[in-house]
């Protein structure tokens, strides 16, 4: 009877055991993933697929995401790491992110990066040499018109190899205004604030021969923000408003979301995300062209949003592996199919809708491949930015170009030097 | 010369109820807009702005923008959830700041005065100031709940409404309030035999209607509009609030019609919450001279 009541105990415990035993072998570890998408159900459906498939393609990691509106994102993530409550995997805009790897919300992420060295420049996210994320598209600003409009006004249509300079842009910009059909030639979308400053403006002061802070040091925007290049550009920029060539600070909101389609506006430079709202109204008669050769260059931003690992995870492996597989051209193909984004490879391109070879939209590639500058890489950045934005609201209202940019300079700099560099 | 004074006063009441008409409408006209925007296409409501058919139902009309507001975005749980934490908030508030009051004007203790100060003091901080110390406290906080003793009260609603239990300007108000009813009824109860809790439950809230709804009014539509604060404390959709909720529509080409529906639908309870209230808010305002 004992050895039967013995057996009974020494079974079920070996039973219980073996049992706990597959559950811990089979059990995923879960990841908490944060995500800017929330509100956008295409999007939604596509980061939802990739966590479904990536939870039942392996046996290790069970990925949790929770989205956050894109507005209020990055104030969320910032609470999160004050209270220490950041996720294991998160997206983060490309131009933020040496901000938060210096501030400690990041480490760097470990993808071969071999792997990797077909992706679009902008896509990849380095901060002191090190990879710190990684983006499943891109993003490019071209400037957006109809070939019958530029034909009509005998304006030659600028090629990637042939962009226009300098003259040739302000006299293209002068025959439209001349033709009296629009109420201004280029809309640069100044209705917009915030980051579209420095991301879409920013390139025509490097174009010119500046930039916002010293790429060879991080440590000062003395000569590059307001030396001859910069107040070249500068004055440039303050002619487009003065002379009526587009709308300045006070333009509606509305008029940037329709004024090219209802033909108040010209050419309007705008981002990819429009793209397909653009070939939907004027079909075949579309163009996206290259951004003007201001002296330097034809330069246009680059850097999206990208998906990182935060510091405080203990699990940056499966978070890497995460990353790793989401970077399949299917899912990249997605994004670009159902936004308009743009594929961050060749290959992916390739299998996308928009992005073939012969596609209108294969322009973006092209013009993310061969002219994208990333914004300046540095903590720094978030706060040069905002001073960057208001020297060129400033500037389009009027205000003394050289004085401006002096005091956007020693903004600046005063900024990095109470930061001590931030670790540059 | 009867009918002339007669006359004279039709004219003051025309021009009188003229001049607030106008007036009214043009406090009404952006709910207006609000309102007849969420029924059209975005096309339509933005070539509309330019004209006054941007007030008026005309064109293309349709509920299309309140389907895709509900896909977009769990409207419903955004309002449940701003509800729930400002209906508790505010009951609460009403609660322990009307006692707060209470103590103020009809006890007496040492360094009531000096409390009474530093709380009006608190009326100069902006929220702003303390956010990040509050953040950084509640997410330590313990709480013992169904899962025994957890530590940290982020994502959760008892985050979104114990800090603003009590305010400086609710107290303020009630105190001012009881200030100003008569002292002899308070004695006379307590010379009846009445206990402070039943003086302040029997005899002083129940003649503090219009500073109740006052301070409900005030109160509610602090929380209602909570927007910093959930977004520091909530990462989970589940716990997020309407405001929050309304950052959703904003995306790189905004969906404005639907932008419409959804505002549309966030402030109905808000309006629905102070007609319900409006005659006791405007007795309390021309007897303690308070504006919202």
């Amino acid at each position: 009877m004992k050895t039967k009541i013995m057996k009974n105990i020494l079974m079920t415990t070996g039973v219980s055991l073996l049992t706990m035993g597959a559950i811990n072998g089979y059990a995923q570890t879960n990841l908490s993933l944060w995500y800017h998408g929330a509100g956008n159900p295409v999007e939604a459906k596509i980061i939802d697929q990739i966590v479904a498939d990536f939870n039942s393609n392996q046996s290790d990691w069970n990925v949790i995401l929770e989205s956050f509106p894109q507005e209020s994102y990055n104030d969320s993530v910032i609470a999160a790491a004050l209270a220490g409550n950041l996720p294991d995997i998160l997206d983060v805009d490309g131009p933020v992110m040496p901000n938060w790897a210096w501030a400690g919300y990041l480490q760097p992420l470990n993808i071969d990066q071999t792997a990797i060295a077909d992706f679009l420049p902008g896509t990849k996210g380095y901060w002191n040499g090190k990879l710190y994320s990684l983006g499943l598209w891109d993003a490019a600003v071209a400037m957006i018109t109809r070939k019958s409009t530029l034909t009509e006004a005998n304006i030659r249509i600028p090629t990637l190899e042939q962009p226009w300079t300098l003259t040739e842009f302000n006299a293209a910009l002068l025959t439209l205004k001349q033709t009296g059909k629009f109420d201004y030639p280029l809309d640069l979308g100044l209705a917009w604030k915030g980051e579209w400053f420095p991301y879409a403006f920013s390139p025509f002061l490097q174009s010119f021969g500046g930039d916002i802070v010293d790429r060879s040091t991080y440590q000062s925007a003395e000569g590059v923000l307001n030396g001859d290049a910069a107040i070249a550009f500068g004055e440039w920029w303050q002619m487009l408003f003065e002379e009526g060539f587009s709308p300045g600070n006070s333009q509606d909101a509305a008029d940037r979301e329709t004024g090219l389609v209802d033909g108040k506006y010209a050419i309007q430079w705008n981002g990819n995300w429009t793209a397909l709202n653009m070939l939907k109204a004027f079909g075949d008669d579309v163009l996206f062209l290259p951004a003007p050769d201001l002296g330097n260059g034809p330069k246009i931003g680059a850097a999206s949003w990208q998906l990182g690992v935060s510091a405080t995870t203990p699990h940056s492996q499966g978070a890497a592996d995460f990353i790793k597989f989401a970077t399949q051209d299917s899912y990249m193909a997605a994004f670009s199919d159902a936004i308009g984004l743009i594929p961050p490879t060749e290959t992916s391109a390739a299998v996308s809708q928009h992005y073939q070879e012969g596609e209108p939209m294969a322009t973006f590639y092209e013009l993310s491949a061969q002219q994208a500058v990333l914004r300046p890489v540095t903590p720094g950045y978030v706060v040069a930015a905002k001073v960057f934005e208001k020297a060129l609201a400033d500037i389009a209202d009027g205000a003394d170009v050289a004085d401006t940019l002096d005091n956007a300079a020693d903004e600046i700099n005063n900024d990095i030097r109470r930061n001590l560099g931030y670790g540059h | 010369m009867a009918n002339i004074t007669q006359d004279n006063h039709r004219l003051r009441l025309i021009v009188r109820y003229t001049v607030l008409s106008l007036i009214a409408l043009i406090f009404i006209f952006p709910l207006i807009f609000m309102l007849v925007s969420s029924f059209k296409p975005d096309y339509q409501l933005l070539a509309d702005t330019a004209s006054l058919r941007a007030f008026l139902p005309v064109g293309d009309i349709s509920l299309t923008n309140y389907e895709k507001a509900f896909e977009r975005a769990p409207i419903f749980l955004f309002m449940f959830n701003s509800l729930l934490v400002t209906a508790v908030t505010v009951l609460l508030s009403l609660f322990f700041c009307s006692m707060a009051g209470f103590s103020f004007v009809f006890l007496n203790w040492r360094g009531k005065q000096l409390a009474f100060s530093i709380i009006l003091a608190t009326l100069i901080v902006p929220f702003e100031t303390i956010a990040i110390p509050m953040l950084l406290m509640v997410s330590k906080l313990p709480w013992i709940g169904l899962e025994g003793l957890t530590w940290g009260w982020l994502n959760t609603y008892r985050v979104q409404i114990v800090p603003f239990i009590a305010d400086g300007l609710t107290i303020f108000l009630f105190t001012q309030y009881f200030k100003d009813l008569p002292r002899e009824l308070i004695e006379a109860a307590r010379v009846e035999g009445s206990s402070w809790w039943q003086v302040y439950w029997r005899i002083v809230m129940p003649l503090s209607g219009p500073v109740i709804a006052t301070a409900a009014i005030l109160k509610f539509l602090v929380m209602y509009n909570q927007y910093l604060w959930p977004i520091m404390v909530t990462q989970q959709e589940q716990y997020r609030p309407v405001l929050v909720g309304l950052q959703y529509f904003f995306q790189l080409n905004t969906a404005w019609g639907e932008v419409m529906a959804y505002l549309t639908l966030i402030t109905l309870p808000v309006l629905a919450f102070y007609l319900v209230l409006q005659r006791a808010f405007i007795a309390s305002i021309a007897s303690t001279g308070v504006k919202g």
